[in-house]
């Protein structure tokens, strides 16, 4: 049971009470790897939990003990500021102990394989694991392989399942629901993890998911992936045209060495997000990107910017949405509440 | 002079249009006589009682990657030979992609000089090396073929690095024709399958893995086709696994092309669908096609435009396999499961009969490789039979394997149609299977 001294704020700690206890549920399952596996209510049950997750940002104690013991690994083998930080804050936010490895300080740049890693890392029983890899799958290869509860942080160019519900919480926040809304995807899809977890989220939740790219980057099969609501757009004016919601993806540099697209200036053309092209939108568009931005290729900065812009709270439902996942897929906390308004409300009172 | 005669089965040979009751007397090696059930047992024969089960003459797997020399951990030629048999087959043609490449007379001589020491130490399947197109299989400079079918070679291939230059391609078949070298071909432009790890379709794309389009096998296929028609020469197409590839060898048997082909138990068996969960034991190349890829090779199979079932027999060890989808290496191994898997999925779902069946896996083979007195059960052929119990059901396990590698998708697959015993060179299989 947490001290006064670890919550010298505690007065402050004011709980909406009626919103935690909504949550009685616990996530059934032991890995988050991809959102094409999840129900949609299991979608809304996290998006749920880091709804009420996001009100801790607000108050001037941050931390509860609710994973107090628990320890979380986050094992990056690739480059990330946004996704690492914001992992590593929501679990310190919730107390546990975190770990954080990168690829060129681990064991990998001494040839130790992926799954000898996961094995070894095992062995001192970590209680969630969460793993950024450059390879579809690799997330899948851990979890046949760790006891621990593996959380995907990006795996190739397959799935990045937080960052799909942390859009959709950003979304839900501006729109009430996902329902019917019309949402453009615009970007390299074909080498895009965001677009494939996005895209299979909101098509469960019932939005209507329109793509445009360049046809190198967008092949014709990729309107087959989701079961229903995905259509490929001929062209992005067509894709934007009366959109609710404007996802815009990253383009990697290597697109143009590797001939998918003749230079960046004429993808920044053909393709950028500038105002002209976001007038097509509904008036109350709002606009998100995974970030990190390529500030005039993908987005003009007057869009990035603009008061349709949501970038930055992006990144503050992020933690939030962090937070819920790692939340429910340690099954409870560690004193035993089945919920955390338990939790909160015992740590509070 | 040491007789054989296996009694009560059923005999299947095309080549001598017997599908009936008989016996077979085998002598010194060799087959002396086909006799009827109740005609009398020569008195100095010992007997092995067939019943209930097919004899056919023994299966030839076309397309096997022995690792020996230089990657005997994963398989040596011993090893190899010995999971053949286990597997039901008598007679193996083993790929020159070896470390050294067999591109010269003396590796060819050193895979069949390993592959008798081996038959010294217990029976096992005959070892058909397969030469090298070129050098060092780099596509640049044509490999002395002639040597080495003197050697002993059967077939030229480039398998596992394709000839990329349709000009060389033309030199090797002109070349290859001379000597009546049958040239088989892996075909994939890498230009179009360069990066892909399985299929590229719907899955490919929902799995964010960079896929080989059915087209990089295609476009290979035609090109073969049309320099085996300009050329005269005899192309040998590995592993067909499109509907396109089909069409398109259909289409130049149409015209008189000297092509034929094989196809694989897993192409007719699996679909991409399969790699949903990233088993590396499901990553081979040529992938996992489509549904409507796997009708067209059934329809193939029963058409006679494919001739051939081969396994492409691909040992790695697990330690290999054991990593991400896009780094593991491509392959799986298939001497041990293959009848089961073509008894199962073909013979006893209606695609093809047995008698085709032993065609595909025998009569056709040892007729495209020329390997005379095999492929038969005509007196005066070699005596290698493949005795298999087509109703006899059993459930796959890869840790009692022959072979070295365990990277198969079918463990704990339940088939119906088993490999009974394994006769080559009149001389039994000595260990009897406990699967």
């Amino acid at each position: 049971m947490i001290s006064e001294s670890d919550l010298p704020n505690g007065r402050f700690f004011n709980v909406h009470t009626t919103r935690f206890s909504n949550i009685t549920m616990t996530f059934s399952r032991q890995h988050l790897l991809g959102i094409r596996e999840l129900e949609p209510a299991e979608i809304t049950h996290i998006l749920d939990a880091a709804e009420n997750f996001r009100h801790l940002a607000d108050r001037p104690i941050k931390k509860v003990p609710t994973l107090r013991g628990r320890t979380v690994i986050n094992l990056f083998f690739e480059p990330s500021t946004r996704t690492r930080t914001s992992f590593e804050i929501a679990a310190k936010r919730l107390s546990a102990d975190t770990i954080n490895i990168s690829a060129s300080s681990s064991s990998v740049t001494k040839g130790e394989t992926l799954l000898d890693t996961a094995r070894n890392l095992q062995a001192m029983s970590p209680d969630l694991i969460v793993i950024r890899h450059s390879s579809a799958g690799a997330a899948h290869a851990l979890a046949r392989v760790c006891q621990a509860g593996i959380i995907n942080a990006g795996d190739g160019a397959h799935e990045h399942p937080t960052q799909a519900l942390l859009d959709a919480l950003t979304i839900r926040q501006h729109k009430g629901t996902l329902e019917n809304l019309r949402v453009a995807i615009i970007g390299d899809i074909l080498h895009s993890r965001v677009a494939r977890s996005n895209i299979h989220l909101l098509t469960k939740l019932g939005a209507h998911v329109r793509l445009a790219a360049p046809r190198t980057l967008l092949p014709p099969q990729f309107a087959a992936i989701a079961e229903r609501n995905l259509e490929i757009a001929p062209n992005i004016e067509d894709a934007l045209t009366d959109a609710d919601v404007v996802i815009v993806l990253r383009i990697q540099s290597e697109r143009q060495t590797d001939a998918f697209l003749p230079s960046m200036r004429e993808y920044a053309v053909h393709f950028g997000l500038n105002k002209k092209r976001l007038a097509r939108a509904a008036r109350d568009v709002i606009v998100l990107h995974p970030g990190p931005m390529n500030r005039g290729i993908e987005i003009s900065s007057d869009v990035a910017d603009g008061t349709h812009s949501l970038i930055l709270d992006q990144v503050a439902n992020g933690l939030a949405v962090r937070m819920a996942t790692l939340y429910l897929l340690s099954g409870g906390t560690p004193h035993g509440a089945a919920n955390i308004g338990d939790a909160l409300l015992r740590d509070s009172t | 002079m040491t007789k054989l005669l296996i009694t009560g089965g059923y005999v299947i040979d095309s080549t001598q249009g017997i599908n009936a009751g008989k016996n077979v007397l085998i002598e010194d090696g060799r087959i002396t006589a086909l006799l009827a059930p109740n005609d009398a047992a020569p008195d100095d024969a010992n007997i092995y009682d067939a019943t209930g089960c097919v004899v056919a003459p023994g299966f030839i797997d076309m397309h096997v990657h022995l690792r020996e020399p230089g990657q005997e951990y994963k398989e040596t030629i011993e090893s190899g030979a010995i999971a053949a048999a286990a597997g039901g087959w008598t007679s193996i043609c083993a790929m020159p992609n070896t470390d050294p490449v067999n591109d010269n007379v003396a590796v060819t001589r050193f895979i069949i000089e390993q592959a008798a020491r081996a038959r010294l130490n217990g029976v096992c399947a005959n070892v058909f090396p397969i030469g090298a197109i070129t050098k060092g299989s780099k596509g640049t400079e044509l490999a002395e073929m002639g040597e080495m079918r003197d050697a002993g070679i059967i077939a030229v291939s480039d398998d596992g690095h394709p000839v990329p230059n349709a000009g060389m391609m033309r030199r090797a078949m002109e070349y290859a024709h001379g000597f009546d070298l049958p040239v088989v071909d892996h075909c994939e432009n890498r230009s179009l399958s360069g990066g892909g790890v399985m299929h590229e379709g719907e899955w490919s794309l929902r799995l964010g893995l960079r896929g080989q389009p059915s087209l990089s096998e295609e476009a290979d296929a035609e090109r073969d086709c049309h320099l085996a028609e300009l050329t005269g020469a005899h192309v040998h197409l590995c592993h067909v696994s499109t509907r396109g590839t089909i069409d398109i060898v259909r289409r130049a048997k149409a015209r008189g092309v000297r092509v034929t082909c094989e196809v694989t138990p897993h192409h007719f068996t699996l679909t991409d669908a399969a790699v949903e969960g990233y088993d590396t034991n499901m990553k081979m190349n040529p992938p996992l096609r489509t549904e409507d890829d796997v009708e067209a090779i059934l329809e193939a199979l029963r058409d006679n435009t494919i001739d051939a079932i081969a396994t492409d027999h691909a040992p790695h060890h697990a330690d290999e396999k054991a990593l991400e989808f896009d780094g593991a290496p491509f392959g799986i191994i298939g001497l041990e499961t293959a009848l089961g898997l073509a008894c199962d999925r073909l013979v006893h779902q209606g695609v093809i009969d047995l008698n085709r069946l032993v065609e595909l896996c025998s009569v056709n083979p040892a007729r495209i490789f020329n390997l005379e007195g095999r492929g038969t059960l005509r007196p005066g052929a070699h005596a290698d039979l493949t005795i298999f119990d087509p109703e006899q059901t059993w459930t796959v396990n890869a840790e009692t394997f022959k072979s070295k590698s365990r990277n198969t998708p079918f463990h704990n697959r339940t088939l119906r149609g088993k490999p009974v015993t394994t006769i080559v060179g009149g001389r039994q299989f000595a260990q009897e299977f406990e699967l």
